[in-house]
């Protein structure tokens, strides 16, 4: 707690704790308390919170980091731990599957971005746009985040299994080839994002649809005044209304789909046809899981991390703008 | 009874919820909690050759101690523990049960990591390197001896030389395996085939397979994997039985880039896409094939015998649907198996104790996991050809107890019993080369236009890598 004589806490009161300040009393044993002695004694409660907080990111987040950091340059032989230098990014970077798994990745990267950011986008628009039961169909466009992912990966697997799957049904009534969907190379990837974005886009969608609902409607009666129709509203209202925010989710979807890793594991086993699958985070899995092999685990994450980190940079520059 | 490759594939869901997690939990405890070096014996001699002094008190834990879920195998061990006790009373067997396999691939390695393994701990014949690189178990040796396990003499030398590194012991087996191939007795009958002769080799596979195909509603004659690392380690099997090896003699270079290679890769082709015996759905992972031969859809697949025991207990499937041949070409049989190792830094007699209670338990013809009558009396399956690591009179004794409390039709497995075929260990770094030929299996099983040398030839590269990076 802050000193008797204050009577709220001092951040409350900026006005007080200046003017006391300006006072500078002397302390009983003669010495003044140095500044941040006193900042201390006065924000002790909020020094608390912080210290619990601090502990558990410590312990949880930190601490983990560090120890991952660390782990990339080290190697367990028979034994003994020892400092390996730059040989876990070595083998790393000389690994085939490395390159594999980043093209694979950054696949999927693009075309959850194709598709992920573009049809949640489209959704709110329409959602937005709508007069009648629009709360029960935003309920049953978040469906699918309510659903745990290994009962939507079921799903999918069976929808796209090339025998009895539903997919494959459709596409024959519609007199379309079959396909072999999570099964040849040249359609894997896509039929992963497609399970992928039909399991995530509710949260995005519930996101546009805020935004789109905090534009001024005199914005498009004025549009619509001047004579534009629905795709020129959409060009020069709603989207540079809505700018920011789309180009935070598209940061913070990039960062979430470099990441992928229980969509391509679950649906395809992880590596896919002929290793169409693999992605950076089931690599990792691979090294340290299956292959106990923990120092070249570390490094690509670290490798992966350092590359996520100038992402999330331009991710807090945004949001910064954002607040603005 | 199953090697490293089977784990993911099982508990799927769990494990990638636990990779995220262990990843961090194994990261932060790496530092933690040394080994385990209390000696809580009185009186104990360190002497290894010394026997267990009976007054020394010990406390053992112990892995894969059944789960509650299994009554009779669990009640089995219960007893085993009082009669161990009866001769050792001041032994305290501590055993720790886990619901599902006993070693999964994230739990496992992260324990590994963080030195909390049970003293008495389980784990893979592929899992040598790995425990040894991570200090994890006591060199035995010393304390293995024809008088502490007698009937050392007759354990196959094969199979312990698996547990050996540099001549120094560090591990028990419990069971082991050797593959052959798996049928369905209902679908071959159907299809005209003699379920008593299965086919031993490729050619006769194939033409089986087209017959078993030939019944239709979705049958499918052979199936193989092709996710998660089976699939290379099924071709490495099928490489084995027609007398070829996936590495080269001195271990150093892939060796499966070659005619044999090709040519097993070239029949899987024709198999799947000239004949369309091996049915639509490929990426198989350990668990898939069981399921559809459980519900009659599959023909034959490359197996070990407990896969018949997964898909009976679990899957509620029948013994007697069951039959198993030799592996087609019959050169050789890759095998392999579990065992439990003993932590490093455990008191000579914690040693000591582990040893007496894993060869009373695991390893004495006629008692523990070998007292068929009482495990034909609980309702557990008795005839099962495996686990079979003993020779000689050890041998020749089980086999007898066995056929005298079989509970299921042990004829069905004569093809394979009366036909054994020289086990074949697994490659070093086995892990990371069945992930590269997994590749290989799933490119020709789902990509008609697939090229043998092409698919070889990449893997070869890569495993090429694997190899220098040893």
């Amino acid at each position: 707690m802050s000193a008797p004589s204050a009577p709220t806490l001092p951040t409350s009161t900026p006005a007080k704790s200046r003017s006391r300040r300006t006072v500078r009393r002397p302390a009983p044993d003669g010495r003044r308390p140095g500044r941040a002695g006193r900042a201390l004694r006065r924000n002790l409660t909020a020094h608390g919170f912080l210290i619990g907080a601090v502990l558990c990111f410590g312990f949880f987040s930190w601490y983990p980091m560090v120890r991952e950091v660390l782990l990339a340059f080290q190697k367990t032989e028979d034994g003994a731990t020892t400092w390996a230098g730059w040989s876990n990014l070595n083998y790393v970077f000389h690994d085939p599957a490395f390159w594999q798994a980043w093209r694979n990745t950054l696949l999927f990267t693009a075309l959850a971005l194709l598709l992920g950011f573009a049809v949640p986008f489209v959704i709110a628009l329409l959602l937005n746009e709508l007069r009648h039961a629009r709360g029960y169909l935003r309920l049953l466009v978040y469906l699918p985040v309510m659903l745990p992912p290994v009962a939507s990966v079921l799903l999918f697997k069976n929808f796209y299994n090339p025998e009895y799957g539903l997919f494959n049904r459709i596409f024959e009534v519609l007199h379309l080839p079959q396909q072999q969907w999570l099964q040849s190379t040249s359609t894997s990837m896509l039929s992963v994002v497609i399970a992928a974005t039909w399991m995530n886009m509710g949260g995005a969608t519930l996101i546009y649809l805020a935004a789109l609902q905090g534009i001024p409607g005199e914005l498009y009666e004025a549009a619509e005044l001047d004579g534009a129709g629905l795709l020129r509203k959409i060009w020069h209202v709603t989207i540079p209304q809505t700018r920011l925010i789309l180009s935070l989710m598209l940061l913070m979807q990039i960062i979430a789909t470099m990441q992928v890793f229980t969509e391509p594991f679950l649906l395809t086993g992880g590596a896919g046809p002929e290793g169409s699958t693999t992605t950076v985070v089931y690599l990792i899995y691979q090294y340290a899981f299956n292959f106990g092999n923990y120092g070249s685990a570390a490094a690509l994450g670290l490798v992966l991390l350092v590359l996520l980190a100038v992402f999330s940079a331009g991710y807090v520059r945004l949001s910064r703008a954002t607040d603005e | 009874m199953r090697s490293s490759w089977f784990r993911p594939a099982r508990r799927a869901s769990a494990a990638t919820l636990v990779s995220v997690m262990a990843l961090a939990v194994l990261t932060a405890c790496g530092t933690s909690s040394s080994a385990d070096n209390d000696n809580d014996a009185a009186g104990g001699s360190s002497d290894p050759t010394a026997p267990l002094d009976p007054k020394a008190k010990v406390t053992l834990t112990i892995d894969c101690m059944p789960p509650a879920a299994k009554k009779a195998e669990l009640k089995e061990w219960k007893e085993d523990v009082a009669a161990f006790n009866k001769k050792y009373p001041n032994v305290t067997i501590d055993g720790k049960s886990t619901p599902g396999q006993c070693e999964e691939p994230a739990r496992f390695t992260a324990a590994l990591k963080a030195k909390s393994q049970p003293d008495v701990f389980y784990t893979y014949f592929t899992d040598l390197q790995q425990v040894l690189d991570n200090d994890g178990a006591a060199d035995i040796s010393a304390y293995v001896t024809d008088k502490t396990v007698p009937a050392l003499n007759d354990i196959d030398p094969n199979v312990l030389n698996v547990l050996k590194k540099d001549g120094k012991l560090y591990g028990l087996p419990t069971s082991n395996y050797t593959m052959g191939l798996l049928i369905n007795r209902k679908l071959f009958t159907q299809a005209g085939l003699d379920p008593n002769k299965p086919p031993t080799t490729w050619e006769d596979v194939r033409t089986a397979a087209k017959a078993i195909a030939g019944l239709g509603k979705g049958i499918a004659g052979y199936g193989d994997y092709s996710a998660q690392n089976t699939g290379g380690w099924h071709f490495t099997a099928t490489m084995y039985g027609l007398g070829g090896d996936v590495i080269s003699a001195d271990g150093t270079k892939a060796g499966f880039n070659s005619d044999l290679g090709k040519q097993i890769v070239q029949n899987l082709h024709d198999m799947r896409w000239t004949d369309n015996s091996m049915g639509q759905t490929q990426l198989l992972k350990w668990g898939d094939l069981q399921k559809q031969m459980a519900t009659d859809k599959l023909g034959m697949f490359l197996a070990a015998p407990d896969d018949i025991t997964y898909m009976v207990q679990q899957l509620g499937a029948d013994y007697a649907n069951f039959g198993m041949g030799p592996i087609p070409g019959g050169k050789a049989t890759l095998f392999g198996g579990n065992d439990y190792m003993i932590k490093k830094g455990s008191s000579p007699d914690k040693i000591k104790a582990a040893i007496a209670w894993l060869n009373f338990k695991t390893l004495s013809v006629g008692k523990g996991q070998f007292e068929y009558a009482r495990s034909k009396a609980d309702g557990l399956p008795v005839g099962l050809p495996q686990p079979a690591f003993f020779i000689g009179a050890s041998k020749t004794k089980d086999d007898q107890l066995k056929t005298e409390s079989a509970t299921m039709p042990v004829e069905n497995f004569r093809a394979f019993m009366d036909n054994p075929i020289p086990g074949k260990a697994e490659p070093p770094k086995a892990q990371e080369i069945y992930k590269v030929l997994d590749n290989v299996m799933s490119g020709v099983l789902t990509n008609k236009n697939a090229d043998p040398a092409k698919l070889l030839s990449t893997a070869e590269t890569q495993v090429n890598q694997v190899l220098a990076n040893q």
